[in-house]
């Protein structure tokens, strides 16, 4: 039994269901991250947690006490929303006791509590403001403080970042990282954005139409998504997915695919997984992350597997501290992610190299990853 | 919230309860003196209540007698000049003050309200007004004779075949403004942009208002037309007010028809039978408008 | 006028501008005639109305008309004045409107943050009310009241305007109340807020401009009522418009134009005064009310 435990969770709104069939256990301390695309119903999963949405079937308890059908108040959990939900008739620190004051704490210790969160926050100077007269992070500030003063078990974030400007958002990202480091609770984080879920989980659940695809550290979702979907929304840019055959050559398994001339390309693959037998002269899926194709210079020197693939450079891209190429490979679009200083030039042919100990495959058909 | 937990706790149960138990007086304040009353009206009007109600029922005999009473006839041609005249002339006055007023008028936060105050008063009080302003022995006749003008006629509040058209001069007079400050709104939250792309187009002033701004004022007609006739059929006060429905019968109106043949003619049922008539009439304009704003907002 | 065009995208010559101005202050002196005509004949003598000039300044100014509306004038048979009746308006027009308008605000409240099945049903059915036409429930309303015991009161009256105005208020807080961010209210819920604390402490306090627009057009539509007045308090419980009909219309005596147009005025005046004081906000209200549907 974890700390907080969905058990079979579904939710339904009368005959569409929308969350199918959820098992999570979050152990004391963990940071897990809801993630999907949006109407993947993590948002719904979260206020279910909270007690703002009914549970359909199953159940969801916390330290082991089944909390379907408990009010939101009496969870001991908070909550910090997308639009932060600052009151905005009462001033910040009236915003940050409001919760104390329902549960009939005395007025001593709430102050006493304020100044302690305020001080751990740096918002002891914004106490008497109203929240129409902060700032973006301010108002991020506050709202955390006020989950932190009722110290719940668990925190639920609302996509918490998604309204700050992008410099704000990787600022308060680590101030939340730190803060969790600090005081070590338990978090269930929602949000769309997969950099947020990689940097500040200790696990993932990513969500798609209702079903959890995926449950895992953010290194075993990266490096071994369970998907096609997985594959593609972790990880910017995105996998590159593209039809390949598997074939035996001189007795070691190669995908085959065709460059953008329609050249053949080959690309061998060691240290096989025994699923992969089943496929052999069939077409699969190959995933192979950006970063796994490089320039020569620029590959892993810790890789066991660099395989060559010459093709014609589509389109560069400079992005600073890399270039990004687009090709064509097996009529699709692959992506390659090149030191800056990578000597290609669109329209000509290049020489990558591909790391092949990253390479995945997924069955066409399922889309699930094979092995 | 929460139907399937069966396990609520009673805070949450109560807390569950408690917007019904809020909501339920109104909801049967409604329920009885709306809809109750409608049925029981409509019932009346398949009775042969006379001075009391009656419960012997007579069919669809009061709307056969409704449709042959020459008084009736009137009413409801009266209806439909008075409706359709004001609805045209209110949004005709009120798009154009708006469509005028939105060119960065000066002074336009003091014509504004000069345009909207009539919509304060009471029909009574503009009924009033308009009695004596119109009444040719001391209004706008004897007012342009005294000044020399001794040819000049204006006496349509006495005369049977015109007095209808005072009516409208009076309520456009309290409603246009109203309508102008639709149409404003409406014409305030067109986007800036498509005005300077259609520019950019070549679109005259002319055609920019035809093309492009008055077909997106497309909400602005339809509430503008749905308050306006609802008004029209509704109308009462200010009939009783002017003429009390003369000279003669020349003004009356559904609205005036019901009130004196249920109470002063002791013709209940007929007069039942003719409210049943003006509820039709506006059900018919108001539910698909209703129906089409609540989806909407769904 | 060249800085005051710049941001939009309609230029207009200047033959054009001079005829949008001509148009523009025509209706104002349309809309104004009226009442300018009301104000400068009730501080006439009335021989001076009967022999002609009604647009001319008063030669002879008086306020006696005034005085005559307000507490002498035959109001049916008895020689009361308006007095009476105004209070009558007041005593129903304040509770009518404070409680119609508390129970608008819960019914929005209700609506749009604790929605439950067939809740857009019951709007529907509340919206449709705002717009019935009051003959349909004239003949069951006398008998209610009548059973009630208060028809001819003012009681009568307040119970009345507050079932028809439901429609309006509710209308109001529903429309308001919708574009309130839902988050507050589940942070108040996680915060440990009852129901009545949420609207307490949360919603209400961010109300005041939907207040004052249910209040002014509750105010406005009960004051100016004519159609129930007349029907159910016709006697001395009359409100001032019923009271201000009978005042011009009685058809004994000889007309006094001027204490018609002075008792007009004051019937006007409340409704007057708070449009003049409030309507701005009103007019905001109203508009994006209207227009939003």
């Amino acid at each position: 039994m974890g700390f907080l435990d969905i058990n079979g969770v579904t939710k339904a709104y009368g005959a569409v269901e929308v969350l199918h069939h959820v098992d999570i256990s979050v152990d004391e301390g963990e940071f897990l991250v809801l993630v999907g695309p949006s109407g993947c119903g993590k948002s719904t999963l979260l206020n279910m947690i909270a007690g703002l949405e009914g549970i359909t079937s199953g159940d969801i308890s916390i330290k082991d006490t089944v909390m379907n059908g408990v009010h939101p108040s009496k969870r001991n959990i908070a909550m910090v929303f997308q639009s932060y939900a600052l009151y905005p008739n009462m001033t910040v620190g009236q915003n940050i006791t409001f919760g104390l004051e329902m549960h009939g704490t005395p007025k001593e210790e709430r102050e006493r509590k304020m100044r302690e969160v305020s001080q751990l926050l740096q918002i002891e100077n914004l106490l008497d403001r109203k929240p129409g007269q902060l700032s973006g992070g301010q108002r991020q500030r506050v709202a955390m403080g006020r989950a932190l003063v009722r110290d719940p078990d668990v925190f639920l974030f609302d996509e918490p970042l998604s309204n700050l400007d992008a410099k704000l958002r990787v600022d308060m990202r680590t101030e939340i990282k730190k803060l969790h480091q600090k005081l070590g609770t338990t978090i269930v984080y929602v949000t769309h954005d997969q950099i947020e879920a990689m940097t500040l989980s200790t696990r993932i659940a990513v969500m798609n139409k209702g079903y959890v695809q995926q449950l895992g550290t953010p290194k075993e979702i990266y490096d071994n998504p369970a998907n096609v979907f997985v594959a593609t929304f972790m990880g910017s840019p995105a996998m590159n997915v593209l039809p390949t055959k598997l074939e035996d050559r001189n007795g070691a398994l190669h995908a085959v695919l065709s460059g953008a001339e329609g050249q053949e390309v080959i690309l061998r693959i060691d240290d096989a997984p025994a699923a992969y037998g089943a496929y052999k002269g069939r077409e699969v899926l190959l995933g192979i992350r950006p970063e796994a194709i490089t320039d020569p210079e620029g590959a892993d020197r810790n890789a066991r597997n660099i395989q060559s693939l010459t093709n014609i450079v589509g389109v560069t891209e400079p992005a600073g501290a890399d270039t990004f190429v687009t090709m064509h490979v097996s009529k699709r679009d692959c992506i390659a992610r090149m030191r800056a200083d990578a000597d290609v030039h669109p329209g000509r042919p290049f020489e990558f190299a591909v790391n092949m100990d990253k390479a995945v495959l997924f069955d066409p058909e399922t889309e699930n990853r094979i092995g | 919230m929460a139907a399937a937990d069966t396990r609520a706790d009673f805070r949450t149960r109560m807390q569950n309860w408690l917007p019904k138990i809020v909501l339920a007086p109104s909801v049967t304040l409604m329920l009885i003196f709306v809809y109750g009353f409608i049925f029981y009206t409509i019932y009346l009007s398949f009775t042969g209540s006379r001075m009391l109600p009656s419960y012997d029922w007579v069919g669809l005999r009061n709307y056969e007698n409704l449709f042959r009473l020459s008084h009736w006839e009137i009413a409801i041609t009266n209806l439909g000049i008075f409706a359709s005249l004001y609805i045209i002339i209110c949004t005709l006055i009120g798009l154009s003050l708006a469509i005028f007023l939105d060119q960065k008028i000066r002074g336009e936060g003091f014509l504004r309200p000069i345009y909207l105050y009539p919509m304060a008063l009471s029909f009574i009080v503009t009924g009033t007004a308009w009695k004596w302003l119109l009444d040719p022995g001391i209004g706008i006749e004897a007012t342009m004779q005294t000044w020399g003008f001794t040819e000049f006629t204006f006496n349509w509040i006495k005369d049977r075949d015109m007095a209808i058209y005072t009516i409208v001069i009076a309520a456009v007079w309290q409603t246009s403004g109203f309508v102008m400050a639709m149409f404003l709104a409406g014409l305030r939250g067109i986007d800036n942009e498509i005005l300077k792309a259609a520019q950019m187009d070549g679109a005259s002033n002319w055609s920019l208002y035809r093309r492009i701004i008055i077909p997106q004022l497309r909400p602005a007609f339809l509430s503008a037309f749905v308050i306006l006739s609802h008004l029209a059929i509704k109308s009462y006060d200010l009939v009783i007010a002017m003429t009390d429905g003369g000279p003669g019968r020349a003004t009356e109106l559904p609205a005036t028809f019901m009130y004196s043949y249920t109470f002063t003619r002791n013709q209940m049922g007929i007069g039942a039978s003719s409210a049943v008539i003006m509820l039709m009439t506006i059900a018919a304009i108001m539910i698909p408008y209703l129906y089409a704003e609540l989806r909407e907002k769904k | 006028m060249s800085v005051a065009t710049q941001d939009t995208a309609i230029r207009t010559g200047r033959v054009t501008r001079t005829f949008i101005y001509v148009f523009l202050l025509v209706f104002a002196l349309f809309y104004l005639l009226p009442f300018l005509v009301m104000v400068l004949n009730s501080l006439k003598p009335l021989e001076e109305i009967t022999s002609g000039n009604m647009i001319a300044l008063p030669q002879d100014w008086t306020i006696a008309p005034w005085l005559s509306a307000w507490s002498t004038a035959q109001i049916g048979v008895e020689p009361t004045g308006l007095r009476p009746y105004f209070w009558n308006s007041i005593k129903m027009v304040v509770p009518a409107v404070a409680i119609s308008t508390v129970l608008g605000a819960l019914n929005g409240y209700v609506l749009t943050k604790w929605r439950f099945r067939f809740d857009t049903i019951l709007f529907g059915l509340m919206l449709f009310a705002c717009f019935i036409p009051f003959q349909i429930v004239l003949i069951p309303m006398a008998r209610i009241l009548g059973e009630l015991g208060i028809a001819g009161t003012t009681t009568g009256l307040i119970l009345v305007h507050v079932v028809y105005g439901l429609g309006f208020s509710t209308l109001y807080f529903r429309n308001y109340y919708a574009a309130f961010p839902t988050e507050l209210v589940r942070a108040a819920q996680i915060d440990g807020a009852g129901f009545f604390q949420i609207f307490w402490r949360i919603l209400l306090p961010s109300s005041g401009p939907i207040i004052v627009v249910c209040v002014i057009w509750q105010f406005t539509n009960i004051w100016n009522d004519f159609l129930f007045g007349a029907s159910f308090a016709s006697g001395g419980a009359a409100p001032m418009t019923v009271a201000l009909n009978n005042l011009v219309n009685s058809s004994t005596g000889v007309a006094e134009y001027n204490v018609h147009f002075a008792g007009a005025i004051m019937a006007a005046g409340p409704t007057l005064l708070v449009y003049i004081v409030a309507g701005r906000y009103f007019v905001r209200g109203l508009m994006a009310g209207s227009v939003k549907g």
